[in-house]
């Protein structure tokens, strides 16, 4: 007995925290996915009847645009971050003095919840005594800033504030990269006489391919779960204008009472993120065993 | 004598894969076992199968005649000394030397006791306080040692544990397990790659490739008669000269045809040999090719070949020729008059020659 | 001559190029700061300096009636009890979560990464995948498991969820942590008599301090400024202090006090900004750690 938990004991160990991720992650997404394919209304009904919701999903005007501002917020915010950051790690890799400092003060706001981002820009973009106004204080009368109340706008606003909050961390991200270049492989090329910029886009670039990648997976992954940001800056309006799937699934769970439109619009999203995160996640274990 | 280790039958797999295939070992109490083959032979593995750190597929493992196949590492009285010396980086040195005997609580003045001997054995006293992060790659050798003494087990296993030291280091260490192994009269079991290790350690050798023993032997068996192309090949250093050379039986023994491209081909007589095949690979060591001055008893032959590359190494120089298309090497006198280009006088010394079945590699004398 | 023209031209050229550089830097040094900056002197200002004054002025006369009100006065809907027992909420689940998801995620990394067995790997892939699900898609099942576990709208309720989608990310931390250990110390371990928990008390905890520091703040900081789970699973007097937040800031009731609101903010922050600010080089560790597996 005491030599079978010995060996065991191991296997014994993990087994809680397997059984738990087999329940709570996987049992969860198939309950989740069983009742997107019900009538469930208020409560979960468990007989199946086909894409009924998902039809009604992809009918719904608010879906649409909750879809939509997906791609717009989730391309604008991955593209803007990664340049920025890109380009502010670039910047402070040129042997800058105060460098702890200023990576210090690019990379406070991802330590703040993102609540506390949405409140701070929500008065900063607020027309009536934020930015607007004090730029039209200073006499430039008609200068409008008005993002957070115009529906064809109010997205870019929250694009505006994600970027803020995720831009330090994709440079920190970029600056390790930039570092662990073989620094002989740089001295090797500036003996050559090869100009820094060359150095960059020829040499460093190209060897940090797999943070690209990485940054590239946060940043997306952030993106599809954005929730709170927006639920703070704006709620999801004007009217639903920054709804996006994961406060309409949200609303559709929690105020509507519409568990198979909740379900399987979080099925959507699931399979959003699985299309970018598995082939990823594939390709890192996989080049983890054969190296 | 006893026996103290005694492998029957050994197999393992990992899943389809087979890395020990019908290993078979025996040695007797105060016996130095040397694992010795390429990366990748099995030989680690077969010393974590002796230690219990890896299951066996089949087959069995004894040591001190019991029969250890399902018991745990702890209870099979070893000691082992790892190749990345695995010293626990977080307790100081005399921790990690008593770590072994508080688990398996034995009383603090017991402990202390016998740290204190192992400490004056291997001359460590002073370190006792310190932690291995602040010791040399010699000095933690030596603390890994400590941890094995210590024990006092029926049988010691070492696991490469001279790889991460510098050569000098490497040499020193080398002579001084080999006098601990003669001072404790201690029965051990030791992996290698490097087969200079194996012959100066060793009073027993196991060579492996492929998960296969090879060749089981003292160290001058090994060297003399090798059983089979790769052994021959992998130890010895210089290798040993493998030479294709086509045979002739007459009344007098063998007539061994050596081609030597455009030149006529070197033709040597072993009177010795009997029912060789018509084609064989001829095994000779660089010492048993000599120049005019090698004088043994009997059985040499001498002939004129043409010298390619001279390389002094001090009390030696080793002369390069061409013989059946390989490279084959000779050792003369540090102060030989050989010069590349040139031709010069070798003997050969029939009496050592290996001959190899082209076909199947196997020794067939 | 010509040479000295050319190099004193070219060191003037890097004195300009240096100088552009540290605007720049400057610059969005500026970009970043503004809002904790305006935070800040928001909260400190009159009702009416904010009304009739600009955004970025300094206060005229500085006053901490907005922090006092916000801590202990503030509506987060029927309630005015300002944020105060909902920090605490968050102090009280964000501790025992934070410590029991970092403890089991320091075992199961010991096994997976010391221990390999058939079948470890697969383990280990799926726990991984488990930190990349979008939550939304565990919500509606969570909400009924915990009602059926009677933890419905508890603290104890939203410890359990926090631990439970925890320990993929801590698990992740731990066993890349002791990978990178030779196996040959557990083995050493295993011939000097030891079993698996003492190799784990005595060999590989005194080890971990970095990871375990690493982990703690991670953890902390995301269960912190969660606001998903927190929302989704809490009610009237258990919701986390972000929760509330939200409630101050969106409550219709009475005017829209901004100093208020900007107070609320800070002090929700101030516990993982304090990290941040003390322990940087762990929290940035961990940021990259959780993207950059390896």
């Amino acid at each position: 007995m005491i030599h079978w938990l010995e060996k065991h004991m191991p296997k014994l160990v993990l087994t809680p925290s397997f059984a738990g991720v087999l329940v709570f992650v996987y049992g969860f997404i198939g309950w989740t996915a069983w009742v997107s394919f019900t009538k469930s209304k208020l409560l979960p009904k468990y007989d199946l009847v086909g894409t009924i919701q998902y039809d009604r999903l992809f009918a719904s005007p608010r879906w649409e645009t909750a879809f939509e501002n997906m791609f717009i917020f989730g391309g604008l915010f991955i593209a803007i971050a990664m340049v920025l950051g890109l380009l502010l790690a670039i910047l402070l890799d040129q042997k800058i003095r105060t460098e702890g400092f200023i990576r210090t003060i690019y990379l406070y706001p991802m330590a703040l919840s993102l609540i506390v981002t949405g409140t701070a820009w929500k008065w900063i973009l607020n027309p009536g005594l934020g930015l607007q106004a004090t730029v039209q204080g200073w006499g430039f009368e008609s200068f409008t800033f008005d993002w957070l109340v115009n529906p064809d706008k109010a997205i870019y606003a929250v694009t505006l504030a994600g970027v803020w909050q995720a831009s330090g961390f994709v440079m920190a991200l970029f600056l390790a990269g930039l570092r662990s270049v073989d620094q002989e492989i740089i001295k090797a090329a500036q003996v050559d006489g090869i100009p820094t910029w060359r150095i960059y886009t020829s040499i460093i670039m190209p060897s940090m391919a797999p943070i690209f990648m990485s940054a590239f997976i946060v940043l997306a992954h952030l993106a599809i779960k954005s929730f709170d940001l927006v639920i703070a800056l704006t709620g999801g309006g004007p009217g639903y204008a920054t709804d996006l799937p994961a406060t309409y699934m949200y609303t559709m769970a929690f105020s509507r009472g519409n568990v198979g439109q909740a379900a399987s619009s979080a099925m959507i999203m699931m399979v959003v993120v699985f299309a970018i995160v598995v082939p990823y996640l594939y390709s890192e274990l996989r080049s983890k065993n054969h190296g | 004598m006893n026996t103290i280790l005694d492998i029957k039958n050994l197999h393992k797999n990992y899943g389809a894969l087979n890395i020990l295939k019908d290993v078979n070992v025996q040695i007797e109490e105060g016996d130095f076992l040397v694992l010795v083959g390429p990366s990748g032979c099995g030989k680690s593995t077969l010393l974590n199968c002796i230690a219990g750190l890896e299951e066996i597929t089949s087959g069995s493992i004894s040591i001190g005649e019991r029969d250890m196949t399902s018991v745990s590492p702890k209870d099979r009285d070893i000691a082992m000394v790892f190749q990345s010396y695995a010293l626990y980086p977080t307790m100081s040195v005399a921790n990690n030397i008593t770590f072994g005997m508080k688990v398996r609580g034995i009383d603090k003045a017991t402990r202390e006791a016998k740290l204190e001997q192992v400490a004056k054995q291997l001359q460590i006293e002073a370190l006792l306080s310190r932690r291995p992060g602040q010791l040399s790659g010699g000095q933690r050798q030596r603390v890994a040692m400590g941890r094995a003494l210590v024990r006092d087990p029926k049988l010691f296993l070492f696991d490469e544990p001279l790889s991460n030291l510098d050569a000098k280091l490497r040499v020193e260490m080398r002579t001084e397990i080999k006098k601990l192994h003669k001072e404790l009269g201690a029965s051990m079991v030791y992996v290698t790659h490097d087969q200079i290790e194996a012959m100066t350690l060793a009073t027993k050798i196991v060579v492996m490739k492929g998960g296969v023993v090879q060749q089981i032997g003292t160290p001058s068996e090994i060297y003399t008669t090798p059983a089979n192309l790769f052994v021959a090949d992998f130890m010895g250093s210089p290798a040993m000269n493998l030479i294709p050379s086509k045979v002739k039986t007459n009344g007098k023994g063998c007539e061994l045809v050596i081609d030597r491209g455009t030149e006529q081909p070197l033709v040597l007589h072993d009177t010795s040999a009997k029912n060789l095949p018509d084609e064989v690979i001829i095994g000779i060591r660089p010492e048993d090719i000599g120049d005019a001055t090698l004088r043994k008893s009997k059985g040499l032959e001498t002939s004129d070949c043409l010298v390619d590359v001279v390389e002094p190494a001090g009390a030696d120089t080793y002369v390069l020729l061409s013989l059946g298309g390989k490279e084959v090497t000779a050792r003369v006198p540090g102060d030989t008059k050989a010069a590349s280009g040139e031709r010069m006088t070798f003997t050969f010394n029939m009496s050592k020659l290996s001959y190899f079945d082209p076909q199947t590699g196997l020794r067939l004398n | 001559m010509d040479k000295t023209y050319n190099s004193s031209m070219k060191t003037a050229q890097t004195v300009i190029l240096r100088i552009g550089l540290y605007v720049i830097l400057s610059v969005f040094a500026l970009y970043f700061l503004m809002p904790l900056f305006v935070m800040v002197t928001t909260s400190l200002k009159h009702l009416d300096e904010i009304r009739s004054g600009s955004l970025i002025a300094l206060p005229r006369d500085i006053t901490f009636d907005a922090w006092q009100i916000a801590w202990s006065q503030a509506c987060t809907g029927i309630k005015c009890e300002g944020l105060s027992p909902y920090f605490w909420n968050s102090v009280s689940l964000a501790i025992p979560a934070v410590l029991l998801s970092t403890f089991i995620g320091a075992l199961n990394g010991y096994v997976i990464a010391q221990w390999r067995f058939k079948g470890a790997d697969i383990i280990f892939a799926l726990m991984l995948f488990g930190c990349f699900i979008p939550f939304q898609v565990v919500l509606l099942p969570m909400a009924k498991l915990l009602g059926i576990m009677g933890l419905a709208g508890s603290i104890q309720g939203l410890i359990f969820v926090h631990v439970v989608y925890g320990i993929g990310f801590t698990t992740l931390f731990f066993r890349n942590y002791y990978v990178s250990i030779s196996q040959e110390l557990t083995k050493a371990a295993k011939i000097d008599g030891a079993g698996f928990f003492r190799i784990f008390w005595s060999i590989f905890l005194p080890l971990s301090l970095p990871i375990i520091v690493v982990t703690v703040i991670w953890q902390f900081t995301q269960i912190w400024n969660d606001f998903l789970f927190g929302v989704s699973f809490s009610q009237a007097g258990t919701q986390p202090v972000t929760v509330a937040l939200n409630n101050i800031v969106n409550s219709t009731t009475g005017v829209k006090a901004y100093n208020v609101d900007m107070a609320a903010a800070i002090i929700a922050a101030l516990p993982t900004l304090l990290v941040y600010i003390l322990a940087g080089k762990y929290f940035i560790r961990g940021l990259t750690a959780g993207s950059v597996k390896g």
